[in-house]
């Protein structure tokens, strides 16, 4: 039996394994597509031929795309990020204190939103059809269709224009104090719990609304259970799959999809970092950007996914 | 004394989703006495097991009780609150369910589900709650009661859920038991084993019960009254053996006119030479998984079978669930992947999947599932089904096709309104008739029926094997007929083939239908339930 999850566990890894090499080799081809040539940006327009016919040596960008593509993998695969083309600076040196702060901002995000949405959409799959339900399915709807950067904008002249509680933009390394942490965090997380829960509160009460209608759950209920039972005890469980892997697809939003955010509020996190490299050209930061943020979505998608399987005795 | 159950002037509404109400039970009255065991019988849509439910308190999600009383030991299930009926759910009235299969949650060990009335309203300890469903276990002959708790449903078989369900059901010491169809959905020679099984635990716990069925014979085993239902009405209450022998009701009389055995002497037609057989069937072996290097599937589903159809005759498959004869249909229709062994038709050798085969091949044989409902297109009118089959294989559009239609209309009996109709708007029945016709409007010279009678009421079923009959004089088709039914298998077929675990057991003849040689065939016989009270004891044990 054990056995059986091992092997479908290991399978999934595979496949992920698998989905990343071809997404390192989509991201380095989508790469090199940029227009302009790199030699040329680096050394500007007035640099003679020659000057930029050695900087292309020098950099092997007159290799064959194949073995720039290997070489560049190898490295990878080593741990060795490559050298950023704008400022020279090693990659891994320019992304470290910034993954880490995505990584911050992600994880307060999540601490919040997650049990937020999951505890709004079952107790909204619980009470189906009351006004709690209706106030609630309104309310993630309005919230969806509001663009985060209007939520942004309108949190900044709310809390840091009128009110002036807050700070317009995050100083990360102004934070000393819890307090400065709330006044740090509270505007780039109040509006990514907006844009992240939503979804997720519409997937948990669609996956329990609909585990309610089996006929298991009508057993349960002719059994004399109450409703609280119901929900909890029968339908959450066989609902789980379909919630989790809601959670894994808005968390991993999280880790690449925050560039408003990140923008607005001037927060130094990965996001901003790629914009800023696809302006100057500085493919090895753009490659090793898109490969965080792919791997961030592949590990939380396989988790998901082996929580899934974990949660069904019928594969367990 | 007060009956234990007295329901009075009942009326429960349903909203349809066209938002239009209708009431489908209408002022039924009805007693239960302590320890009796009372039938609700009557065809789909009767409301039977809607009357059961409000027994609970419960209606189905787009149902209401709008009025009456439903007095269980005293208290008015339709006047008491959420909380109240809740109280009353497991301890006092307890739900034996159709499907077992589907009331189980997947997530949970059965020895949680069964125990958890106790857990809901506090009867017992835990431990001791296990040592009683331990002992029910053992009461309901289950198979290593001590640990078949800790099992996942999916891990036993159907007949033994459906006895954990009335496990479950007595956990709680009620009352009255509601038993909604418990055994539709299994074998006739589960049947018999769950069948005994409640019958036993009911007397001996002195439980009073309300059984829903649609079938009469299974109710005559079990039952001390029999209430007959249709169109949400009583029509005829009565003791079994009032209702099985001295029935008043017309519509009574018609649900026990179809259990007569309606064996036909077809004898005199025997044709005189033995021409080549319409359809003749060497060594099939066919199943599912990926092949093995022999050519054999993985799973094997039918084992080396042969059979042979003469030209206006019919052969019966008959065995229980899973025991491959619907692979047997599929494969000699070609929507198989493919198979081992060899289908000739006419004489002729046809290749093994419906791709690979012409026209002609196709257009001689025709398959009917057993589910109109999946089997039809929902989003197609009737005439689009039935034209497109007379486009694809006899090229006709028009005032030609038109005309056509109609004619297969009235071959399956259905007026020609219905020609615009869809699925959805149709009954069950009239369903089954349009499949049927969608079939005969390729001009075929064989059908395979594949349990084209078990989703339909005995009424309904019955009219429909009259059709069959009645289409093959007029047509001079041949049928395969698949069914795990003894009774339609026997009223149309001229052969029967008894299988079990994929092989061919043995072939029947009317002649020796009576005297099956092999053990299985016995068994199988044995156990279709007959019209007669005291069947179920008179069978050895």
């Amino acid at each position: 039996m054990n056995k059986r999850i091992l092997s479908l566990a290991a399978n999934r890894l595979a496949i992920a394994l698998i989905t990343l090499v071809i997404v390192s080799f989509a991201v380095f081809f989508a790469t090199t597509l940029l227009p302009g040539d790199t030699a040329t940006i680096l050394l500007g327009q007035s640099a003679t031929p020659e000057a930029v016919a050695g900087l292309r040596t020098a950099m092997h960008l007159d290799d064959p795309a194949i073995l720039r593509f290997l070489h560049w993998l190898m490295g990878l695969a080593q741990g060795d990020l490559g050298t950023s083309y704008a400022n020279n600076m090693p990659v891994a040196a320019l992304i470290g204190g910034r993954f880490v702060n995505t990584l911050k901002l992600a994880a307060i995000t999540a601490a919040i939103a997650v049990p937020l949405a999951l505890t709004l959409g079952i107790t909204a799959a619980m009470w189906r059809g009351s006004v709690y339900d209706r106030a609630v399915t309104i309310l993630t709807i309005g919230i969806i269709s509001v663009p985060e950067f209007m939520i942004a904008t309108s949190a900044v002249l709310i809390f840091a224009v009128y009110l002036k509680w807050l700070p317009a933009l995050s100083f990360t390394n102004e934070v000393s104090t819890f307090y400065d942490i709330l006044r740090v965090y509270a505007m780039p997380v109040l509006t990514l719990t907006f844009v992240v829960s939503a979804q997720m509160i519409r997937m948990t009460r669609a996956a329990v609304v609909e585990t309610l209608s089996t006929p298991y759950v009508e057993m349960a209920l002719l059994k004399g259970a109450s409703r609280p039972r119901l929900v909890l005890r029968h339908a959450l469980p066989n609902a789980l799959g379909p919630i989790v892997n809601a959670v894994a697809l808005s968390l991993s939003y999280l880790l690449g999809g925050v560039i408003i955010v990140e923008t607005i509020f001037n927060y130094p996190g990965i996001a901003k970092l790629m914009v800023d490299a696809v302006a100057t050209r500085d493919l090895p930061l753009i490659q090793t950007c898109a490969m965080i943020f792919c791997l961030g979505y592949l590990t939380l998608i396989t988790l998901a996914d082996i929580l899934a399987i974990l949660s069904n005795p019928r594969l367990r | 004394m007060a009956p234990l159950v007295s329901i009075r002037n009942l009326r429960v509404e349903a909203t349809t989703d066209a938002g239009r109400k209708l009431q489908i039970i209408r002022g039924v009255n009805l007693d239960v006495a302590e320890g009796e065991i009372v039938a609700l019988i009557g065809e789909s849509g009767s409301g039977k097991t809607t009357i059961a439910m409000t027994l609970l308190g419960h209606a189905r999600p787009g149902c209401r009780i709008v009025g009456g009383e439903v007095r269980v030991d005293g208290a008015d299930m339709v006047a008491l609150g959420e909380h109240e009926r809740a109280a009353i759910r497991g301890t006092k009235v307890a739900y034996v369910p159709q499907s077992a299969a589907a009331a189980f949650n997947p997530a949970m060990t059965i020895m949680a589900q069964v125990i958890e009335v106790t857990a809901i309203h506090k009867l017992m300890s835990a431990d001791a709650a296990r040592a009683k469903a331990i002992e029910l276990f053992k009461a309901l002959s289950l198979p290593e009661p001590e640990t078949i708790g800790d099992r996942y449903p999916h891990q036993v078989s159907g007949g033994q859920l459906q006895r954990l369900a009335a496990a479950m059901a007595l956990i709680g010491n009620p009352r009255v038991i509601i038993f909604d169809e418990p055994t539709t959905a299994l074998d006739v020679t589960t049947q018999v084993e769950v069948l005994r099984a409640f019958k036993a635990v009911t007397a001996r716990h002195g439980i009073a019960g309300v059984y829903v069925s649609h079938d009469l014979a299974v109710v005559a085993q079990i039952a001390d009254r029999i209430v007959v239902l249709r169109h949400g009405e009583v029509q005829e209450v009565g003791t079994t053996e009032q209702i099985l022998f001295a029935a008043r009701h017309p519509y009574t009389r018609q649900l026990l006119a179809a259990f007569e055995p309606k064996r036909q002497d077809r004898a005199a037609e025997v044709a005189a030479d033995r021409p080549v057989p319409l359809l003749e069937v060497r060594d099939l072996t066919a199943g599912y998984g990926p092949i093995k290097r022999d050519g054999t599937p993985a799973v094997a589903a039918v084992k080396s079978v042969s059979l042979s159809v003469e030209r206006g005759k019919n052969l019966g498959i008959i065995g229980e669930s899973g025991c491959g004869k619907s692979t047997l249909a599929r494969a000699i229709a070609g929507i198989m992947p493919g198979y081992l062994g060899q289908v000739r038709f006419n004489g002729q050798e046809i290749a093994a999947t419906a791709a690979e085969r012409s026209r002609e091949d196709l257009k001689q044989m025709q398959i009917v599932f057993q589910h109109a409902d999946t089997a039809l297109n929902p989003a197609k009118s009737v005439e689009d089904i039935l034209g497109r089959p007379l486009t694809f294989y006899h090229g006709m559009d028009g005032r030609t096709r038109d005309k056509r239609i109609d004619q297969l209309l009235d071959m399956v009996h259905l007026p020609r309104l219905l020609r615009s109709r869809r699925p959805g708007e149709l009954s069950g029945g009239q369903k089954q008739r349009v499949n049927f016709a969608r079939a005969l409007a390729a001009d075929p010279k064989l059908i395979i029926c594949d349990e084209i009678t078990s989703a339909l009421d005995t009424v309904v079923a019955a009219a429909i094997i009259e059709l069959l009959r009645e289409l093959q004089r007029e047509l001079s088709l041949s049928y395969v007929f698949i069914s795990h039914d003894l009774s339609v298998v026997e009223a149309i077929c001229d052969e029967i083939v008894v299988m079990y675990r994929g092989e061919r057991v043995e072939q029947l003849t009317p002649e020796t239908l009576a005297t099956p040689s092999h053990a299985y065939t016995q068994l199988l016989f044995a156990s279709v339930p007959k019209l007669d009270p005291r069947w179920l004891e008179s069978l050895p044990a």
